[in-house]
């Protein structure tokens, strides 16, 4: 198996709409933003590309099948190889994963990953009603198919079987839409207090509005390579370029309907311990067993052994709820602690004012989570979403945040290794990369 | 009318005029398309059929004995075949949402509660609506209710399997109530 490097990254601007532009237009400047990182003409690195992976979610959205060739096509790089992944909200991350294996197979040395989302193209109700097709249309989706919907249910468990708060919850969406008043790809930085997040308009009890992530439109992409392929584009572009390592990739799934979802027990990682869940009946709908998975095997091929030696998460905040549960899942905290973990400051910046208070000034920021914004700040055009993700982790780790946001204050000091998840709906496939600073 | 659905009316179109406003050299136009798909609910059909007789059933395992409250034709825990299951038409409210927004088929309805049910002795659970008697309006009360206090209310509460009258082969054609 061949070593894996991230060596650059673009996204484009996400919000509400972009009619002045077409979903290939907006993946192309991505992939400019990428020639222009590497010091590059675009048809030097359309020479150098060896194929790529498209990333979209939904050709209800897109009103177009085989979105993907039109951007294969757009872009020069027919006729190159390239196919398209496509696993719901997991869809960019599972893209970056199908991307690792062009290159760690050796079948490739230079892939392109690509991902772009339309969702301005239907009002919010009738992308509501798309989303929802992405659950058992027999069984699920007649009932009253509402994504927020199922979420609510399963946050309702988890506030039930641990006491998790809808305070707790509100300050996710502090932490993040604060953030994003730092990234200016960001579709909604905000200030909120906990009072603006809890009287915003009731979505599904007990998620508000801004419990919520909107819909984007937005492309992004990421180029992958392999020590052969690294070492051409730094001929290429005679310069040396700071690499960022994949060392470990996970994934996992989990039943399409909430209501197939077991109860048994948890799956421990490896320093955890079967006591401490005596009596918890796992996942049930409270936790995400597929992100336990993921996390796992990730781990365990990354050699982590604390997950705290991982310094920063851009994870898959869909709901200030599903943050929460995601802690739990990738273990760091134990399950029923997330909210704790909120309270605790844990996953806050240690130098940006929340006009919250925490507990312990020190732990402030022991493992920052969504530096950047994550979904609920910065949007989530579904396709591009995952991708999304990698680039901010990328430029975290390349310490390059000053130069692509204009500004280091979500710069994480200490960044050395750095964790990406993707999630799908309900928790159905879930996928978490973890990445290393050379 | 609630609150949020005067919302929705409010901005019904409104992405559409926005984009016009903001982008006037760019031609946005409405393309309609609708779809009359023919669908087959194949081997779960039975669990449909029943639903007119005001039965439920679910699935059992062969071999292992598992049980799933929504029909399915193999078994998750061992993949041998399954048999059907007649279920109680009591069970237990798992956890609940009441949804005040959703997708534009449901739009008309809210709000609604969804609830998953879990039954006696069945392993896995149901998801369906929970009806009230509109005078109560218990959706309303549980919106505005303390949401700590609303699962008190409502979690492991006792829910009655309700069929329609004229039933549309739909999962819809099931609905629970309070005891």
């Amino acid at each position: 198996m061949k070593n894996v490097y991230m060596i650059s990254g673009g996204v484009t601007k996400f919000q509400k709409a972009h009619p002045n532009k077409s979903f290939r237009k907006m993946v192309k400047e991505a992939f400019d933003y990428i020639c222009k990182d590497l010091d590059m003409e675009p048809k030097q690195l359309i020479n150098c590309i060896d194929g790529s992976v498209a990333s979209y979610f939904s050709d209800h959205f897109a009103k177009q099948l085989m979105a993907g060739i039109m951007i294969q096509d757009f872009l020069g790089l027919c006729p190159k190889p390239s196919f398209r992944t496509e696993g719901g909200g997991a869809t960019g991350g599972l893209c970056f994963q199908n991307a690792w294996k062009e290159i760690a197979s050796g079948r490739m040395d230079i892939c392109l990953a690509y991902g772009f989302e339309t969702m301005s193209r239907v009002e919010t109700w009738k992308g509501n009603e798309f989303i929802a097709l992405a659950s058992d249309t027999n069984f699920d989706f007649p009932v009253g198919g509402f994504y927020s919907g199922y979420y609510a249910m399963m946050v309702r468990r988890h506030m039930y079987e641990f006491g998790t708060t809808i305070e707790q919850m509100a300050k996710v969406s502090i932490k993040n839409h604060k953030n994003a008043m730092y990234n200016p790809y960001a579709q909604h930085p905000a200030e909120l207090t906990i009072a603006d997040v809890r009287n915003s308009e009731m979505v599904a009890t007990p998620l508000t509005r801004l419990d919520i992530c909107t819909m984007s439109d937005g492309a992004a992409a990421c180029l992958l390579v392999n020590e052969k392929g690294l070492k051409k584009i730094e001929k290429i572009c005679g310069k040396s370029i700071k690499a960022v390592k994949i060392i470990g990739i996970g994934s996992g799934t989990d039943t399409m309907r909430l209501s197939d979802r077991p109860r048994g027990k948890v799956i421990l990682l490896p320093w955890e311990d079967e006591k401490t869940y005596k009596n918890l009946e796992y996942p049930g709908v409270h936790s995400f067993r597929a992100g336990r998975v993921a996390a796992k095997s990730a781990y365990e091929m990354a050699k982590i052994e604390n997950p705290f030696s991982v310094n920063f998460v851009e994870l898959h905040d869909a709901y200030t709820s599903s943050e929460i549960q995601t802690y739990e899942d990738m273990g760091l905290c134990q399950y029923g602690q997330g909210g704790n973990f909120v309270d605790e400051g844990y996953a806050f910046m240690p130098n940006i004012d929340y006009k919250l208070i925490f507990p312990n000034k020190n732990d402030r920021g022991l493992i920052p989570v969504n530096p950047s914004g994550g979904l609920l700040a910065c949007g989530h055009p579904v396709g591009a979403t995952g991708l999304m993700q990698a680039v901010f982790a990328f430029w975290q780790l390349q310490h390059s945040i000053n130069k692509h946001f204009g500004n280091d204050t979500l710069q994480v000091r200490n960044a050395k290794k750095g964790a990406i998840h993707s999630h799908a709906g309900t928790g159905t496939y879930v996928t978490v990369t973890i990445m290393e600073a050379c | 009318m609630n609150a949020i659905n005067k919302n929705i009316k409010k901005t019904k179109s409104n992405l559409l005029d926005k984009i016009r406003g903001k982008y006037p050299d760019i031609i946005v136009k409405i393309d309609p398309y609708h779809i009359d798909y023919i669908n087959s609910y194949a081997e779960d059909s039975l669990f449909f059929q029943k639903l007119q007789e005001g039965k439920l059933m679910g699935s059992k395992c062969e071999n292992c004995s598992y049980t799933f409250a929504t029909p399915r034709g193999y078994c998750t825990e061992c993949g041998a075949p399954t048999e059907w299951l007649e279920l109680p038409l009591e069970g237990k409210i798992h956890t609940f949402t009441v949804c005040n927004f959703g997708g534009e088929e449901f739009l008309k309805e809210c709000p609604y509660i969804l609830i998953l049910v879990e039954f006696k002795n069945i392993n896995r659970a149901f998801l369906s609506r929970l009806t009230t008697d509109k005078k109560k309006n218990l959706e309303n009360e549980l919106l505005k209710m303390n949401q700590r206090e609303a699962s008190k209310l409502m979690i492991g509460r006792t829910v009655k399997a309700q069929f329609k009258k004229n039933c549309e082969n739909k999962i819809t054609d099931v609905y629970f109530v309070l005891k």
